[in-house]
């Protein structure tokens, strides 16, 4: 779509948008963890995260991304929602009720007594899903336009 | 400030009815986008407006807001996202491939 | 705590989600898929026969006791039609293996049709008004992929109808939850039914149930089912078959669970609508079976009529007519599928879906011509094929309730059905054969073997309805004393 007019000049867009995925992706990552007591979490880590990736393919073209980063963003859905039904489902080897969650305190090296749960790998399963899915439906909206 | 919201609702619900009328597709996607909105803000407002604080445990608060009309409405708005995201793929590969966006054009087959 | 409940859910949608990954094996997609809903199948008829020892099952997701968490609440009327249902899409999908529809297969035909069973049996299973809407959009939006599978011009401005009527759809859905909400404070289903029984159902709740009356309405079917017969007639063969015995029986389900546990306080107000409601969807319905001669046409005409059918027995509120609704909705979700995969193995074979256009086909298809009219007989409600008890108790429980000109459309109306398949039969089946036996489309067996299951299925139901019984005497009793309901939903362990 873009090889056809490429005098178009958007020197800022891209030298802007190649800092500014950073500071989005850490942005995200920072909501998705808040996500634990604050604010925040893996829906809306997942998305901040999609925008960041979406905002690659505004300003370089779908080739260029995608030859950048090689991935399917179906099966980044299709893992997400995988590892979030398998996350409720080990529960059950405990014999608890399904998508039942646990935490504990442990003391890492460097960060100290840290708590960990399994919470976290729900929300990276939802986190991926929403990634996968807004990135997809974004593609195939545009794919040929 | 209930009332306030109810009326908004009124107006978003009023202004989708218009754009589901017409026979424009993209108009009708919009439509339908605008509809889901209006139900939000009216689970929202059926729910009660603000009358605590954030509902997450913490020290020297008393009250809390009703937070499932928030769960409620989130998972609402995802599903909302996915329909409209669906139904505006939909309607473009339409317009491809019968070449209008005009509903009344579209009705071509004998039997109708 | 009961985690069985989720495996019919959940199994699905692990299954379906993993096959995204196999997109390029066909052959992997088509087993698996199949052998997941055969799995499903097994564990709901293991948890049927255990609902009806122990009462009914309850699972609070993570822990959180109602009515604050999510919860799936089975009884034997969730848990029957979670069975029918999974046996019934398993054939669909191995009718949909061996027909073989490359150009679908690679485009996740089998992740959509597993996700559409997960939301079905997670509609059934649910306790809660907000999952029920929320397993309503998953079911739906795998019907909107499977729609508009294809895209072929005709699916497309189709689908693009589907999907407007059933947003709207949705949206009445919210609409009614929000108001719900707002009058009520919860929608865990067993509190809803605790509390309007506490407040007596004042007409304001009365006007909120004719909302979710509208909503079911038009995901059943009933009268509003002007969008039923164009989107069902454009689907390939599995998938329509798939969409007639489960997508609108999960509006019936909703139907038939809101109007006994929650607003049944005020029947003269909401039973009779609904009684008018299925008369008029009984006369439409029959005008459409015998108006058409497009045969898809005719057979979701049928699963019109059978929608009018079923909410005769729910209008007439008494224990028999539940009864005969629950028999015939396990019938008809068998019956509709084995019509549906008929009627699209006519067309596969001879590329003609005029009933005018061909005849003789029994002599170059004998099986095939047996098992339609078998079914055709059994939709008919003929003895001794599993229509009949269902048709019986709902007149009975009609009769009883003193609605006679209801029985008499209920049964008028099988005889309008009855008419329509065998006019198909007489005209397609019967008289001098137009293709020639070295010319005919060669039927691969494959194809058949759902076909003869569906048909020994409706044969064995009708035969063994006493096995049956104890199961549908357990759901109806649910079903007419709404406390057995909110003690199984609400008591903690």
């Amino acid at each position: 779509m873009r090889e056809n007019d490429t005098r178009e000049n958007d020197v800022i867009l891209q030298t802007v948008s190649k800092i500014a995925v950073f500071i989005i992706l850490t942005f995200g990552m920072y909501l998705f963890l808040s996500g634990h007591h604050n604010p925040g979490g893996g829906f809306i880590g997942g998305l901040t995260l999609a925008s960041a990736v979406i905002l690659l393919y505004i300003t370089f073209d779908l080739e260029t991304v995608n030859k950048g980063i090689p991935i399917d963003f179906k099966m980044v859905a299709a893992a997400g929602v995988l590892l979030s039904t398998l996350s409720g489902l080990g529960a059950l080897l405990f014999g608890a009720n399904f998508l039942s969650q646990s935490f504990a305190y442990f003391d890492l090296p460097l960060l100290g007594e840290t708590e960990l749960t399994t919470v976290v790998l729900f929300e990276s399963g939802v986190a991926l899903g929403v990634v996968g899915v807004v990135v997809t439906i974004l593609i195939n909206i545009s794919e040929d336009v | 400030m209930e009332t306030l919201i109810t009326l908004l609702v009124g107006v978003l619900v009023s202004t989708a009815t218009y754009l589901l009328l017409s026979k424009n597709l993209i108009r009708i996607v919009l439509g339908t986008a605008i509809l889901s909105h209006a139900v939000h803000l009216l689970l929202m407002t059926m729910g009660g407006l603000k009358g605590g604080s954030v509902p997450i445990l913490d020290d020297g608060t008393e009250t809390y807001t009703d937070a499932l009309p928030q769960a409620l409405i989130l998972t609402a708005i995802v599903i909302g996202f996915a329909v409209t995201a669906f139904f505006l793929v939909l309607v473009y590969r339409t317009y491809q491939s019968v070449g209008t966006d005009n509903l009344n054009e579209m009705r071509g087959s004998k039997d109708e | 705590m009961n985690n069985i409940l989720v495996f019919p859910m959940v199994i699905p949608i692990i299954a379906g989600v993993s096959l995204l990954f196999f997109r390029s094996y066909p052959s992997i997609q088509r087993w698996s898929s199949f052998i997941s809903l055969l799995v499903v199948f097994f564990i709901s008829i293991g948890s049927l026969e255990a609902i009806r020892r122990n009462g009914i099952m309850r699972l609070d997701f993570g822990g959180w006791a109602p009515p604050y968490g999510i919860t799936f609440v089975g009884d034997s009327f969730a848990m029957l039609l979670v069975s029918t249902a999974s046996l019934v899409s398993a054939l669909c999908v191995l009718y949909a293996a061996f027909a073989g529809d490359k150009k679908r297969e690679g485009a996740f035909q089998y992740p959509f049709m597993l996700l559409l069973v997960a939301g079905v049996n997670g509609a059934f299973l649910t306790g809660d008004l907000f999952n029920l809407f929320v397993c309503f959009e998953i079911m739906l939006l795998a019907s909107y992929g499977l729609m508009t599978l294809g895209g072929e011009k005709k699916q497309l401005t189709e689908g693009i109808k589907y999907v407007l009527i059933n947003i709207l759809s949705s949206w009445f859905f919210l609409l009614g939850i929000a108001y719900i909400y707002g009058t009520l404070g919860t929608l865990n289903l067993a509190q809803l039914s605790q509390r309007i029984a506490e407040a007596g159902q004042p007409p304001m709740l009365t006007t909120i149930s004719i909302l979710f009356l509208v909503v079911f309405s038009l995901k059943a079917g009933l009268v509003l089912y002007f969008w039923l017969p164009g989107s069902y007639s454009v689907l390939p063969t599995a998938i329509s078959a798939l969409f007639a015995a489960l997508l609108t029986k999960v509006g019936v389900y909703a139907l038939i669970r809101t109007f006994t546990l929650l607003f049944y306080h005020e029947p003269g107000i909401t039973h009779t609508i609904i009684g008018w409601m299925a008369l008029i969807t009984l006369v439409g319905g029959s005008i459409g079976v015998i108006a058409f001669v497009d045969i898809r046409k005719v057979a979701a005409y049928n699963v019109v009529v059978a929608i009018g059918f079923i909410l005769v027995g729910l209008a007439a509120n008494n224990e028999i007519g539940i009864q005969g609704s629950i028999y015939y909705l396990v019938h008809d979700i068998v019956i509709k599928a084995l019509i549906f995969l008929l009627i699209g193995t006519i067309i596969y074979l001879t590329g003609i879906y005029r009933l005018d256009r061909m005849s003789g086909l029994i002599t170059n298809y004998p099986l095939l011509g047996w098992i339609f009219l078998l079914a055709a007989l059994s939709l008919g409600g003929v003895p001794p094929f599993s229509g009949f008890v269902g048709k019986l108790m709902v007149g009975q429980g009609s009769i009883t309730a003193g609605q006679y000109f209801l029985a008499f459309a209920a049964f008028a109306s099988s005889l309008f059905v009855l008419y329509s398949v065998i006019r198909i039969f007489l005209n397609m089946f019967w008289g001098q054969p137009m293709v020639g036996k070295l010319k005919q489309v060669h039927l691969p067996f494959g194809m058949m073997v759902p076909l003869i299951f569906l048909a020994v299925i409706t044969t064995a139901l009708g035969f063994g309805m006493n096995a049956l019984t104890p199961y549908v005497a357990d759901a109806s009793n649910v079903l007419m004393n709404p406390e057995i309901y909110i003690e199984g939903a609400l008591e903690n362990e």
